[in-house]
């Protein structure tokens, strides 16, 4: 339960300064991953600017790198946006709970927040709105240099990756099937993993070796969302900023 | 310095998702999935994408991918994420040039 707001508000300056304090370890957290999603992007054909475009405008690590291992040239925008629309799916939750400790928030300040509700920009707010109420400046303070951190990282690794070259040649095209181990190992403490991951796997493996393509991501995701949902007890209750792994990305 | 119509046409496809996954906090109920099959469903996506994603590269590939994703799940138990792609990329490039 969110503290009623003191009569007093806190100064503005005080506050976004906690903000800064609180994401800095974050924000030097996300830098490597920044960095190789960039060096993957150049690899793609991206240029630094769509990088850094992308950076700022969908403002989401897990789906971003989804997004590249999808990426096709030219681009095809309807799969891009219906992927993203999935693996980001889970922020209705997250802003549905975190715009309940949005009463300091004025006019349009909760829509421009909202464009931000990274899972580190949820957790923190999440933390800081169980200990006392939740400011503006508080919000901006986290958010203001984890996005520089982001655009800055993504940018820089997309200069370094046209450098570098084709990926294959260092096993470097295996990173993503290694970040998605890595972050899939972040969610193993949520309900309905294992049926989740089993269902999944089966189906799009079935999937892709009858008919190779875009059509066993969606299967599988299908066929594990929908296991997840038949293994669920009935009284699991609402998430928590404790539910989320602090992750390393956006 | 290029921006490609298809990427930006992309991108914007990809932040408009992105920012009414977030917005939607704004309209939706209180209530709404925070207990039962729902909440399992959502809190499931993640894991079931990403799953989705790397298992025909995982099991359906060759005994190189198999086996680097094998030591990349064990490293993954264990260690934090920069360290798993580190050791998930090595493996690979190892075991693609060893047994193919």
């Amino acid at each position: 339960m969110p503290s009623p707001p003191p009569r007093s508000s806190p100064p503005a300056r005080a506050e976004f300064r906690d903000g800064v304090v609180t994401v800095l370890p974050a924000v030097a957290a996300a830098l490597p991953f920044g960095f190789l999603l960039g060096a993957l992007a150049a690899s793609k054909g991206l240029s630094p600017l769509e990088m850094g475009l992308m950076s700022g405008l969908v403002f989401a690590g897990g789906s971003q790198f989804v997004a590249l291992d999808l990426w096709t040239s030219p681009a095809a925008w309807m799969s891009l946006g219906l992927a993203a629309l999935i693996v980001n799916v889970r922020h209705v939750l997250m802003g549905t709970s975190i715009v309940r400790k949005m009463e300091r928030f004025r006019g349009v300040a909760k829509p421009i927040a909202l464009f931000f509700l990274a899972d580190e920009i949820w957790a923190f707010a999440e933390r800081r709105a169980a200990e006392r109420s939740l400011t503006p400046a508080f919000y901006a303070g986290t958010t203001v240099p984890m996005v520089a951190g982001w655009l800055v990282s993504t940018v820089a690794g997309t200069l370094a990756g046209a450098v570098l070259g084709d990926p294959k040649i260092y096993g470097f095209d295996f990173a993503f099937i290694a970040i998605f181990i890595g972050l899939l190992a972040g969610f193993r403490h949520k309900t309905g993993f294992l049926p989740a991951i089993l269902a999944s796997a089966a189906v799009a493996t079935l999937v892709h070796l009858v008919w190779p393509g875009p059509a066993s991501i969606a299967a599988g995701a299908a066929a594990g969302i929908a296991a997840a949902a038949l293994a669920a007890r009935p009284d699991a209750d609402a998430p928590t900023a404790d539910d989320l792994d602090p992750g390393a990305m956006p | 310095m290029n921006l490609d119509p298809h990427t930006l046409w992309a991108i914007l496809a990809m932040g408009v998702a992105t920012y009414a996954t977030r917005l939607a906090g704004l309209i939706v109920p209180p209530g709404f999935a925070t207990r039962g099959r729902l909440k399992a469903a959502f809190e499931a996506v993640p894991a079931a994408v990403l799953t989705a994603l790397i298992a025909p590269t995982v099991l359906a590939t060759g005994p190189a991918e198999s086996l680097a994703a094998a030591i990349t799940i064990v490293a993954a138990l264990r260690l934090p994420l920069l360290a798993v792609i580190v050791i998930g990329v090595v493996a690979a490039a190892l075991l693609r040039a060893t047994i193919g």
